[in-house]
């Protein structure tokens, strides 16, 4: 779909992607229902908390390593700043870069500014932001309130660009605009492709930008292998590096969710390629991912050497790994895309993979490739999965589906969700870094993790034995989803 | 004052009184409020306050309406009504209560007749209006109480007063990170006094139970420079209770037997017993304390006796009374960050004379970078001065060789379980804390 960056605003997912909240069912028929269509988004009559837009936005935007970002919201909107501190500065290391705190105001609103209107506090704020920051750029995130009281972010940001010659970012994401969260994330990007990327000068045929988190540089020795460099983005980049983000040879991601907005808004504006494959996790996506990839530098031979290489390199080690392993069953609870990245690897573990539940699908992705759709990569790579579930987070509802499916073990991503496996005595691997995960020694730390986690079961067994979960009896043996919306199409 | 643009926040909107909601045995939050209110409390009151977690029905496992495009278009209240069923039927609690975020307090849902619906249906739900704009979470916890007490308890008539029994009215669940060691400590206190406690949070309290029998308490005790205190008004007007405002959380020797002895006068206790317990308890702390002298005497010149407290009110007063009245610090930079209502600040800084020292009195400041400007100016005048405040202070700390130990959100990088720096033991512990922050660097 053609992103229009004209527009100050990124379509939401649900209208752009046709992305949805709720199913139940064989991974094969969500990916037909996915090509046919005939699935809408509803949330269930009961919910436990999402996350929002704004959340996703504002953690890339806050990890600009030398902007200044400016939150229009009331106080409690900034109570991730803290989050987004360690992690920007942990980044910084990353990057062999001194500590520093995040740059980051609230405006703070009050109930005066619900009354009389938040835009004066906005542009004050603005102005001090430049004062304390000396910002490359100044990036405002929207919240609910200022969205529903209608302040003109647009013209304030135009306003204050003009007085302090400094790009005025607006990222539109007000929490209740798309049930999505990661709606947020296109937030971001879309602000960045239409404020600040700027046609190429030059062309670095031996960069490639990878979209992703705060995670270790684990894609440099990987992409060294071809004798290519890493572009991380977007954290801890400098306003700088985005805007010259159009000069790399391709474009990846560890996330088919998080990433393909910005890789097809730069290869729409700028020609630069998505790599058509699905991310390097597991021994097939990484192979694919090298093969996309040296065909686009044009190292196809030297990529194939490096596949056996690989390959024969870890072997021995992952012999090792499967024999603890195979046979265990396992669930995973993730983001759509990088679910399937997990349960890539675990396929390649030799773990017998029970299905998986994914915070959302969406039916396309950004860009044409059917190389990265990513659940019929899964499904091609591992067969069907007789148990996929897309939940908004809910926990009520996981822990009657990990209760009917027992796995010996659970792989998560995202805070707050995985915690329910242990404390049911599961043990659980948690993806905290999804870039160490990568390639062919990514396949070798998270087999040893696992193995890691397994033999450190008591702690969960233990916990288990003195947990008791915040549902009432009759819930824990209900239908999972028996408060969906009629209407799901399943 | 206080309501302009903030840097480096250290507390969250009225809605962060989720956490006071979940700090209650088997009481559950129901968030009528946008998607991502409800994690971003979890996250800055739960995993950056000393790693504290979900606990039982915190974190994603709170009920919420996660507001959308068409509640705001059309109102959320059919959407309120599923949730609260669900959650009834689906939550195993005691106490429900909802709150409300800015998108519902602007659209203008109609949420307490909802929840007096429920109400009358046999249901205990309650609400408060902890829309963001309102105010912060030292309001939204004290809405929170309110709502409790004037919603859900009776008139008190049928509630005869426990000559035994007291109220705790004193730190804010999460947003004090210590809170459940420090509501355990106080709960101890009082009963080596013979009394008991109405702890009301955490797991040393007894949940609805306590709360229905706060209208039967001989007398309520707040034990902050100002939270609590609306609550024990209201309580006084409602039960005739009378309430004891002692300031100072008691944090070592000196200040805990100056409030035992407080509390002994307010409910007439036997001073043989007060004086018992102390002089028990004194024995103990300074037997350890004189053993420490050893190591305080012959280091003392390498060790820091100039602090500086970045916190609330209720932190920054407790230890630094602690800091200067036992230990012969002096006090730098007092700054206090909750941004208290212009009502209270007068009191609130009487409360702080006694701490007093080059610096002036106590700030209240609530903007981070105008708490660095002036922290980075107060560690000019000394190198290795004590710095109690946040994580946010790591790099002031560290450029001016300061010992930074974390008291104040937010709290990042340490684990905080039942650690507290309250009472006796409380004192104790605080002082490995500092002192082992100056070892812990020695080479």
């Amino acid at each position: 779909m053609v992103i229009d960056l004209n527009a100050p605003e990124a379509i939401i997912r649900e209208h752009r992607l046709g992305s949805v909240l709720s199913y139940r069912g064989p991974a094969s028929e969500l990916c037909r229902l996915s090509r046919t269509g005939g699935l809408s988004c509803h949330d269930n009559t009961f919910n436990q908390c999402g996350d929002c837009s704004a959340q996703r936005a504002m953690l890339p935007i806050s990890q600009i390593r030398d902007g200044a970002m400016v939150n229009h919201a009331p106080i409690g909107c900034a109570g991730d700043f803290s989050l987004f501190n360690s992690q920007f500065r942990r980044g910084l290391g990353y990057r062999g870069l001194p500590a520093n705190n995040l740059r980051a105001l609230s405006t703070n609103l009050t109930e005066s500014d619900m009354v009389y209107g938040g835009a004066d506090k906005l542009a004050r704020t603005i102005r001090l932001a430049n004062q304390r920051f000396s910002p490359a750029a100044i990036f405002i995130t929207t919240s609910c309130a200022s969205g529903i009281i209608g302040d003109d972010v647009e013209q304030v940001s135009q306003e204050a660009e003009a007085e302090l010659g400094v790009p005025i970012v607006p990222v539109y994401c007000e929490g209740f605009k798309s049930r999505i969260w990661t709606t947020g994330f296109d937030a971001c990007y879309h602000s960045i492709l239409r404020k600040l990327v700027k046609p190429p000068k030059v062309k670095r045929r031996n960069l490639i930008n990878i979209m992703g988190f705060t995670n270790e540089p684990a894609f440099t020795p990987f992409l060294a292998k071809l004798g290519l460099e890493a572009n991380y983005l977007v954290h801890q980049s400098s306003v700088e590096e985005l805007g010259r983000m159009s000069e790399a040879a391709a474009s990846a991601h560890m996330c088919e969710t998080l990433g393909t907005y910005l890789a097809r808004g730069l290869e729409q504006e700028f020609g630069v390629p998505e790599v058509p494959s699905p991310p390097p996790y597991g021994l097939d996506w990484s192979d694919r991912w090298l093969r996309a990839v040296g065909q686009i530098t044009d190292r196809s031979d030297l990529a194939e050497k490096v596949i056996i290489e690989e390959r024969r390199r870890i072997g021995p080690k992952l012999e090792e790994i499967r024999k603890e392993l195979s046979g265990l069953s396992v669930y995973a609870v993730a983001g759509a895309s990088f679910g399937h990245s997990m349960l890539a690897i675990c396929q390649d573990l030799g773990l017998k993979v029970l299905g998986m539940t994914g915070f959302h699908h969406d039916l396309r992705f950004d860009n044409d490739y059917e190389e990265t759709n990513s659940l019929n990569n899964a499904v091609d790579l591992i067969g069907d999965m007789p148990h996929y579930h897309v939940c908004n987070k809910q926990p009520y509802q996981l822990v009657n589906i990990l209760g009917q499916l027992k796995p010996d073990l659970l792989m998560g991503r995202h805070e707050g969700l995985p915690v329910a496996g242990v404390k049911m005595g599961i043990p659980t691997f948690f993806a905290s870094d999804a870039n160490l995960m990568i390639g062919y020694d990514g396949l070798v730390y998270t087999g040893r993790m696992i193995i890691r986690v397994l033999r450190s079961r008591n702690f969960a067994r233990n916990l288990a034995r003195h947990s008791r979960p915040p549902y009432t009896d009759w819930w824990l043996t209900q239908d999972p989803f028996m408060f969906r919306r009629s209407g799901d199409g399943f | 004052m206080g309501s302009e643009a903030l840097e480096q926040p250290r507390y969250v909107c009225a809605i962060g009184a989720q956490q006071t909601v979940l700090a209650i045995p088997r009481a559950i939050p129901i968030v009528h409020a946008g998607p991502g209110c409800s994690s971003k409390i979890s996250g800055a009151l739960g995993d950056q306050a000393g790693l504290q977690g979900a606990g039982y029905a915190g974190g994603s496992a709170v009920p919420s309406t996660n507001f959308s495009e068409s509640e705001v278009v059309f109102g959320g209240e059919q959407k309120l009504r599923s949730t609260i069923d669900g959650t009834l039927k689906v939550m195993d609690g005691d106490l429900f209560v909802i709150l409300t975020g800015c998108t519902s307090d602007i659209v203008g849902d109609d949420v307490t007749s909802i929840a007096a619906e429920y109400r009358q249906s046999g249901f205990p739900v309650v609400n408060a209006e902890t829309g963001g704009f309102k105010g912060n979470n030292y309001l939204g916890h004290e809405l929170v109480m309110l709502a409790i007490i004037e919603q859900f308890l009776g008139n008190g008539q049928e509630s005869p007063v426990d000559p035994g029994l007291v109220n705790v009215f004193s730190v804010i669940p999460c947003q004090d990170a210590f809170w459940r060691g420090d509501l355990r400590t106080i709960k101890m206190l009082l009963e080596r006094l013979g009394l008991r406690a109405n702890i009301l949070f955490g797991y040393d309290s007894a949940g609805l139970g306590e709360w229905r029998n706060i209208p039967s308490a001989r007398f309520n005790l707040v034990l902050s420079p100002w939270v609590g205190l609306e609550t024990a008004r209201t309580l006084e007007t409602r039960y005739g209770t009378p309430f004891l405002h002692w300031p100072a959380l008691p944090v070592g020797a000196v200040e805990t037997s100056r409030f035992l002895r407080a509390i002994g006068d307010f409910a007439q206790i036997d001073p043989r017993i007060v004086k018992s317990v102390i002089d028990d308890e004194e024995e103990i702390f300074y037997g350890y304390l004189g053993s420490a002298a050893d190591f305080l005497t012959e280091a003392r010149n390498g060790l820091p006796l100039l602090f500086h407290a970045v916190a609330d009110s209720a932190y920054a007063l407790a230890l630094g009374r602690f800091l200067v009245n036992e230990m012969g610090f002096s006090p730098g930079l007092i700054c206090a960050t909750e941004n208290p209502p212009e009502s209270e600040r007068c009191q609130v800084s009487v409360q702080f004379e006694d701490l007093a020292g080059d610096f002036g009195p106590v700030v209240f400041e609530n903007d981070g970078g105008l708490i660095q400007d002036r922290l980075d100016q107060a560690l000019d005048t000394e190198r290795g001065a004590l710095i109690l405040a946040s994580s946010w202070e790591k790099d002031l700390a560290a450029r001016h060789d300061g010992h930074l130990l974390r008291v104040s959100l937010p709290i990042y990088d340490r684990l905080i379980m039942g650690h507290s720096y309250l009472g006796y033991e409380g004192g104790l512990r605080f002082l490995e804390d500092i002192y082992n922050l100056v070892l812990g660097k020695s080479a």
